[in-house]
């Protein structure tokens, strides 16, 4: 048995507990991995098939000089970071707190919400980074041509996820029965993944909804990897710049969220 | 220095007392049994002992560190068994051992998951998913599990709660040679049993407070007495005899179809039906007689 004297010294954030917290989360997804796997490189082919190519060689050949399929390609990128990001830590954190008891256990050991929260979004932004790529993946099979640019994608979905993913938990921490989930995925979800400039420009949406996109984290996302795909431009620092803002203090709201939920 | 002292905790969930002005220091290398009806203050109590509650007013102690300010490093040198199962089930036996011994950054992982599997008696299921596992398997993980880090506490909430008598058994075993082992151990249970037969002092708590403390021979010395009488019959003469043994003050209580009459040898003559069971008095008795709830 361990002494009082022997007792190793704990503080905030500590590395080695978040990365514990993060490995419960891995032994869990090594059991499901293949599901979630096919889900997101299917469900990229699948809106590339039917935009990409069905409007594509329909109505639409190119937007700003861009293959159409390209467009819709590297716009998807968003769409596969949100729905595994915001949607997971929704879900996943409502039934770890409510239904698996999970954070009892976790929290009945030295980690703090802090802690947990934290390493709950690392691990979902860590996830949403290699899923978020699928789709760019998948339209170089349509004709996107590598960029060393490219390879800054990874980081901007992973910057995002966080967001989303302390979003998700946010709204986790918010409700008390987990159909309320879905006012937040008609009222908010979905609303930002339709003005995310995925498949269409938003300079052709009024005015008010090309103003309302600039303050939508998605379109920041669209635009960020549009950019790295086809050429970077000097606001992309600033679109990324906030979307770490809103990363940080969403976060701050996780954790506060979730300290109320789940310290009595 | 004690593993545990609390004074005077109290917790209110909005117009419910949980925890109301409760008062308990358990020293090290015991196994103290918190003994209590349903709502009586257990599992809050539990939970304030982790951090995973924060008391309305009131100290706690846990093995030297002030809580809530210092839960995290108290928690690391403590194991908690909950009441309800919270094993990942998808996840083998094996990883459920060795996440719980790196989130108590256990230097040696694998030798503690050993170790973990032979306390659970689990070594040769070792890389099962857990849903594969029988009731009592689980629950022997679970514990497993709380010690995977050695801890110098064992806080186990319930820990039998809802088990059939065989699986019980088999956990009270285990709890029993980590009590000889001088591990400190705090053990709530609403079973009177459970509580006599582990623990070397039962707290009774009622209403959110200890309303008395001994070893379970003391307890039963100071509350029940050495006899106890049951007397079976229908309703009419049980009330008869109540009536009597009350006037005549004893301490009478029902016993599901029978009435106890608690403390039988200070009964006069006449006063215990000839038919009535004798038997020693028990914890249950001084349970009952105290908390006012049927035992279970």
């Amino acid at each position: 048995m361990k002494s009082a004297e022997g007792a190793r010294t704990v503080r905030r954030l500590e590395p080695a507990v978040i990365l514990a917290v993060m490995g419960r989360e891995l032994a869990n997804f090594r059991t499901f991995w293949k599901s979630t796997a096919f889900t997101s490189t299917f469900e990229p082919i699948v809106y590339l098939l039917a935009f990409g190519l069905g409007l594509g060689s329909t109505l639409v050949a190119d937007v700003d000089g861009i293959d159409y399929v390209q467009f819709v390609g590297t716009g998807l990128v968003a769409t596969a970071v949100v729905f595994s990001s915001a949607l997971p830590a929704m879900f996943g954190t409502f039934v770890k707190e409510r239904f698996q008891r999970t954070y009892d256990a976790i929290l009945a050991a030295p980690v703090d919400v802090e802690e947990l929260v934290t390493a709950e979004m690392l691990w979902i932004g860590l996830r949403s980074a290699i899923f978020g790529c699928f789709p760019l993946i998948v339209t170089m099979f349509f004709g996107l041509e590598p960029e060393p640019t490219m390879l800054l994608v990874p980081i901007f979905a992973f910057v995002t996820a966080l967001a989303f993913s302390a979003f998700g938990i946010t709204m986790a921490a918010s409700v008390s029965k987990i159909d309320q989930f879905n006012y937040v995925t008609t009222l908010v979800i979905t609303p930002l993944f339709l003005v995310a400039g995925t498949f269409f420009p938003i300079d052709q949406l009024p005015q008010g909804f090309q103003i309302a996109a600039q303050f939508n984290p998605l379109y920041q996302l669209v635009q960020l990897v549009r950019d790295a795909c086809f050429g970077l431009e000097p606001v992309d620092a600033l679109r990324f710049l906030g979307l770490l803002i809103l990363a940080f203090v969403l976060w701050r709201i996780a954790i506060r969220r979730m300290t109320r939920r789940l310290i009595i | 220095m004690p593993a545990i002292e609390l004074h005077n905790l109290k917790k209110s969930f909005g117009p419910i007392n949980a925890v109301d002005g409760l008062d308990l220091v358990v020293e090290e290398g015991v196994c103290l049994g918190l003994l209590g009806p349903n709502g009586a203050g257990k599992s809050t109590t539990m939970k304030m002992l982790t951090g995973q509650a924060i008391p309305d007013a009131g100290e706690i102690r846990v093995l030297g560190y002030k809580l809530p300010r210092e839960a995290k490093q108290a928690r690391a040198e403590m194991g908690v068994v909950p009441q309800l199962d919270n094993l990942d089930i998808d996840v083998t036996v094996e990883e459920n051992l060795a996440v719980f011994a790196r989130l108590y950054r256990v230097d040696d992982v694998p030798a503690a998951v050993e170790r973990a599997l032979e306390i659970a008696r689990l070594t040769d299921r070792r890389k099962e998913a857990v849903d594969r596992l029988s009731g009592g398997m689980r629950r022997r993980l679970l514990l497993a599990r709380g010690l995977v880090h050695e801890p110098r506490l064992l806080l186990l909430d319930e820990p039998t709660v809802g088990l059939d008598p065989q699986i019980r058994t088999e956990l009270w075993t285990l709890i029993d040679g980590l009590r000889s082992r001088g591990t400190t151990i705090l053990m709530s249970t609403h079973y009177i049993e459970e509580a006599e037969r582990l623990a070397d002092e039962v707290a009774v708590v009622a209403d959110g407070r200890v309303i008395a403390r001994a070893t379970p021979k003391e307890l039963i010395a100071e509350h029940a007495g050495e006899k106890t009488a049951e007397v079976y019959g229908p309703p009419d003469r049980l009330h008869e005899v109540r009536s009597a043994a009350e006037d005549a003050g004893l301490r009478v209580r029902s016993a599901g179809p029978a009435i106890a009459i608690v403390g039988a040898e200070m009964a006069g003559p006449g006063l215990v039906p000839h038919d009535a069971i004798h038997r020693a008095g028990s914890l249950e008795d001084v349970f009952v007689m105290l908390t006012g709830e049927e035992a279970e």
